[in-house]
């Protein structure tokens, strides 16, 4: 069995903090790291692995220094790690990102075969768009399964999978062949500490690294800026309301004569909250 | 991704920025606005209301129609359509077919693509729900043209672009996003960023019935069961009046349950941001902000959150906001209504006693009237 993972490296979006007078990002020393919700799938992918054999191979298209983040997935027990780096690349969209993927994971079928899953990653941190995994499925042909909190059953012979897949207001049951391109829902597993043979693996391997060209991407013009349909014409900081928070008055205070202040101050500004509120006590 | 300032596309990025309109011939008939309704098991979800009516708005500036995407069930789909009318489409394409009777992609995916090419809409919204993420990233690909997730506004340029605002940099900033020359424009809404629109009873429109040819034997995917949520324990907050969460600033799990202590005795939904579900603090259903839920309550009160833009555009539609946070310069200060600089663990105890003491007051004596 052969299963791809797609991942991503991102800034820790929880570190990124905006100027206060220039009002852009500050992004020196924002620490990188593997998009959070790739390691949902991860974790899944490397469980199947273990219970029925094959390989995981990770793939990511990014900078040079995505590398690392390959380098974490062979610590945590991927067997292989693929890297698409060109500045070609540079700026691309879902739709450039999943063209260029597609082809990432076609040439992978050439050299390893064809993956029987594909897993990626619900959304990133940093685009939260959701878009690459159902892009890349598409690309391929592949039936897709998102938000996935369970895999229920997994008859590899016979090459059928069965989900439960998170809806609205309930779980939706869902059998499909394989291949198929699964997205995890964030919290259904935790991702496992490696064995000491995954860290040394992981330390000296070699990541498999591609360009453009080398991955076999026909058309430069559908990736990047240039095969994106999407453009970012503004980036600002939300208008500054006219007034900021009135302050409640702390000095010298106890905190039950803040609170009584809070409660006259909801109740001025209110006033049908507080009066419901109270015939909700009443048992109105 | 939606992140364009990398360092070397900057000056690529100049020029992207102003960008022109420069739509290929093919493309300059497609024409007006619709809206994908989200119809599951005999009930269109809100969103796509709310939807309808931010679409009402466009179609009004570019002086076209609204119209509503309705796919269902044989006999499934009337009420549909006649609520969509009433929340202001002024046309109903629907789609009925066995094979269409639960959300699965494939067919969806069919059929949307199918729609869009025939009838040619330059704008294509859907609710940013987990169907409609499911559909809209394969529909877009599909198309191979632009979708943009999660807009927090939509709006329509002089030249009859739509512009689509959503947070980025992981939310400290909004940028605004075109999809210049491809069409449709898709893009995609969470619930409750947009109000509700006004239910006008007897409203009517324009019904197109497109029939599709889809044998379940070619669908691979199938439906074993649906499993309905219990309604015991469910987080309801999108529609709760009375929301208190709490953020980082709460310092650990054992402190998080003040808040829940001062939301249960207001009779409300507690809720947190992003890093609180990741430390396992509370359940992903609970998350409040960009990516978790946006909430409209009337009270909203945030302990020990900073405020950065993931979070605000998540309760600015708020009617209240009440802050408590340490740190005097946070930017939760910056759209709260009211705030207090103090320490949450020691403010909401006090707090939540003040509350339960008026409130028992109440219940001995009736509040008057």
């Amino acid at each position: 069995m052969h299963i791809v993972v797609c991942v991503k490296q991102v800034p820790d979006s929880a570190q990124i903090r905006v100027h206060p007078v220039t009002n852009t990002i500050m992004r020196q020393g924002v620490p990188t790291i593997i998009n959070p919700y790739d390691l949902f799938s991860l974790e899944e992918a490397l469980r199947l692995r273990d219970r029925h054999g094959g390989e995981v191979t990770v793939v990511t298209m990014g900078p040079p220094m995505a590398d690392t983040a390959l380098r974490k997935c062979l610590t945590f027990g991927a067997d292989r790690a693929v890297l698409l780096t060109d500045r070609f690349f540079a700026g691309s969209d879902t739709l450039a990102t999943s063209y260029a993927l597609s082809f990432l994971i076609a040439k992978v079928t050439e050299n390893w075969g064809a993956p029987d899953l594909i897993f990626c990653g619900k959304q990133t941190i940093d685009g939260d768009t959701a878009q690459v995994g159902p892009g890349v499925a598409k690309r391929l042909n592949l039936l897709q399964l998102t938000y996935v909190a369970k895999i229920e059953s997994f008859d590899f012979e016979a090459r059928e999978i069965t989900v439960q897949r998170r809806a609205e207001g309930g779980i939706q049951i869902l059998k499909t062949k394989l291949p198929c391109l699964i997205t995890m829902l964030e919290g259904t597993n935790d991702i496992r500490r490696g064995t000491i043979e995954d860290a040394l693996r992981g330390a000296r391997a070699e990541i498999i690294t591609w360009s453009a060209a080398e991955a076999g991407i026909p058309d430069l013009t559908l990736c990047g800026l240039r095969g994106s349909p999407t453009i970012v014409k503004k980036v600002f900081a939300p208008a500054p309301r006219d007034e900021k928070a009135f302050q409640i008055d702390v000095a010298d205070k106890s905190p039950s004569d803040i609170s009584e202040a809070l409660i006259a101050e909801i109740a001025k500004r209110q006033p049908a909250l507080e009066r419901d509120l109270l015939k909700g006590a009443a048992g109105y | 991704m939606n992140d364009k300032a990398k360092a070397p596309a900057a000056a690529a990025g100049k020029s992207r920025a102003n960008q022109k309109k420069e739509l290929p011939d093919h493309l300059k008939s497609y024409k007006h606005v619709w809206v994908m309704l989200e119809l599951e098991r005999g009930v269109v979800h809100p969103v796509s209301w709310e939807l309808l009516g931010e679409g009402r708005k466009l179609a009004e500036q570019l002086k076209v129609d609204l119209g509503a995407v309705v796919l269902g069930p044989p006999e499934g789909t009337a009420s549909a359509v006649t609520d969509a009318f009433a929340y202001g489409a002024d046309v109903c394409y629907v789609v009925e077919n066995p094979s269409l009777v639960d959300y699965r992609n494939e067919p969806y995916t069919a059929v949307m693509t199918e729609l869009v090419l025939k009838y040619q809409p330059e704008i294509l919204l859907l609710g940013a729900t987990n169907l409609g993420r499911d559909l809209a990233g394969s529909v877009a690909t599909t198309l191979l043209t632009g979708l943009t997730a999660d807009c927090t506004e939509l709006a329509v340029d002089a030249d009859g672009s739509l512009a689509a605002t959503r947070p980025t940099f992981g939310g400290s900033l909004l940028c605004t996003i075109y999809t210049l020359n491809y069409r449709p424009q898709m893009a995609t809404m969470r619930p409750r960023v947009a109000p509700m629109p006004i239910y006008q009873s007897g409203r009517t429109g324009r019904i197109i019935r497109h029939d599709v040819s889809l044998p379940e034997e070619d669908i691979i995917t199938k439906v074993l069961a649906f499993l309905p949520d219990g309604s015991m324990d469910k987080a309801n907050l999108p529609y709760a009046d009375i929301v208190v969460s709490g953020g980082l600033g709460m310092q650990n799990a054992e402190n998080y349950q003040l808040v829940r202590k001062l939301a249960e005795v207001l009779g409300g939904e507690w809720g947190g941001s992003r890093p609180l579900v990741q430390k396992g603090w509370i359940t992903s259903d609970r998350q409040i902000g960009q990516t978790g839920k946006t909430i409209r309550p009337r009270l909203y009160i945030a302990a020990g959150i900073s405020g950065a833009i993931q979070h605000r555009v998540g309760v600015e539609g708020a009617d209240l906001i009440v802050a408590i946070n340490t740190d005097k310069n946070a930017p939760i200060f910056d759209f709260a209504h009211v705030g207090i600089i103090a320490d949450a663990a020691v403010a909401l105890p006090a707090l939540t006693e003040a509350f339960r003491k008026r409130l028992s007051a109440a219940a001995v004596r009736p509040a008057a009237e």
